[in-house]
């Protein structure tokens, strides 16, 4: 509605020379309103991107969980290795490692602050 | 008739150049290939450097610009300094990834052992980087804030099992979505072969609804290869924050 007094030259006024200045604000509102319509736009496209993001999140969440179980099996095993305490190591660091997975779950999900945070 | 349709067929590692261990194998031959693609790539689109880029060169730019933001956004301005290492990681997962997309090629990051190299790399940088700048302060980070002294222990070895847990869960993501989903395609097409040689004519005809899904599932592993390659970057930049700001 108000392109036609914004964008178009006014035709029941003459242009001249002198009026260089009001022809550049006039520009200036016109590039504005575009620039306003795309920014709206590209709000408006942003959801695909946000949908890619969704679901590398979920690939990373069973990942994180499975790895944290495996470390804490392994790090037991090793100490019963070394102390000869088996399968007690074993048996405590794999519920640690079942919490870690819980907690790495937690952060990768946004659930949980980041550690020192 | 076996060896192609065998799923698995496609990970084999074969000798190109000599024998035994340090074989040049065909795996070495992508992994260079990947290397001389992103050379020659870059190369070619920063050459003209005109003010208004041309198709390569705001190809250039937007890898660039897509980095340096995932960077910036991650790890702030203090991470720009990794920006190399980033971009580098980035640009190998993305283009090798890409180049096993293309039919009888070789998928550099089907290997576990080639993402445990890349995930290893990123896990011995923050070790290094954070006790080169924080010292025995790094350590802070398996300690979090307010909590009783007496679950400490408890929580201590949490956190330090996580931080372990890193790199496996790091490499194993990108090593398993590459493999499974070679895999998934070569499964699906093996169907239209198979039914086919066993079924004749109509055989072809039911193997249509095969090929449909193999054709579906091909353009879902061109997101997987540009995701994953995303993913390893951004979590990359997220451990780099960890050790430029272990307890903030």
């Amino acid at each position: 509605m108000t392109q036609s007094s914004d964008g178009k030259p006014d035709p029941t006024q003459p242009e001249t020379e002198g009026d260089l200045s009001g022809r550049r604000e006039r520009l200036d509102r016109e590039l504005k309103r575009r620039s306003d319509l795309k920014t709206a736009e590209d709000a408006g496209t942003r959801n695909p991107r946000s949908d890619a993001s969704g679901l590398s999140l979920a690939m990373r969440v069973g990942s994180e969980f499975v790895a944290a179980i495996i470390v804490g099996g392994i790090v037991g095993w090793g100490i019963d290795r070394l102390a000869g305490s088996s399968p007690w190591g074993m048996m405590v660091f794999l519920m640690l490692g079942f919490a870690a997975g819980v907690l790495n779950v937690m952060r990768s999900a946004g659930l949980m602050k980041k550690p020192g945070d | 008739m076996a060896a192609a349709n065998d799923p698995i067929h496609q990970f084999q590692i074969v000798p190109l150049i000599g024998d035994g261990p340090i074989a040049f194998t065909n795996s070495a031959f992508y992994m260079g290939l990947t290397v001389a693609v992103i050379t020659g790539f870059l190369m070619l689109a920063t050459s003209a450097r005109t003010l208004v880029p041309g198709r390569f060169q705001s190809l250039a730019e937007l890898s660039y610009e897509f980095v340096a933001k995932t960077v910036q956004d991650s790890a702030g301005k203090e991470g720009m300094k990794f920006f190399p290492f980033v971009f580098s990681l980035f640009m190998f997962i993305l283009v090798s990834n890409l180049i096993g997309m293309i039919p009888y090629t070789f998928t550099v990051s089907s290997h576990l052992i080639v993402t445990a190299a890349l995930a290893l790399s990123v896990f011995v940088t923050v070790l290094v980087v954070g006790f080169a700048k924080h010292g025995v302060g790094f350590l802070r980070l398996f300690v979090p804030h307010g909590i009783p002294i007496f679950i400490l222990p408890l929580v201590v070895a949490i956190e330090v099992i996580s931080f372990l847990s890193r790199p496996i869960s790091h490499s194993v993501r990108l090593f398993a979505n590459m493999l499974a989903g070679h895999i998934t395609l070569k499964v699906l097409a093996g169907f239209v072969t198979m039914l086919s040689a066993g079924l004749g004519a109509l055989g072809l005809l039911i193997g249509i609804i095969p090929l449909a899904l193999a054709v579906a599932i091909t353009a879902l592993e061109f997101l997987v290869a540009f995701l994953q390659a995303y993913v390893f970057t951004i979590l990359t930049c997220i451990y780099i924050n960890d050790a430029l700001h272990p307890g903030h």
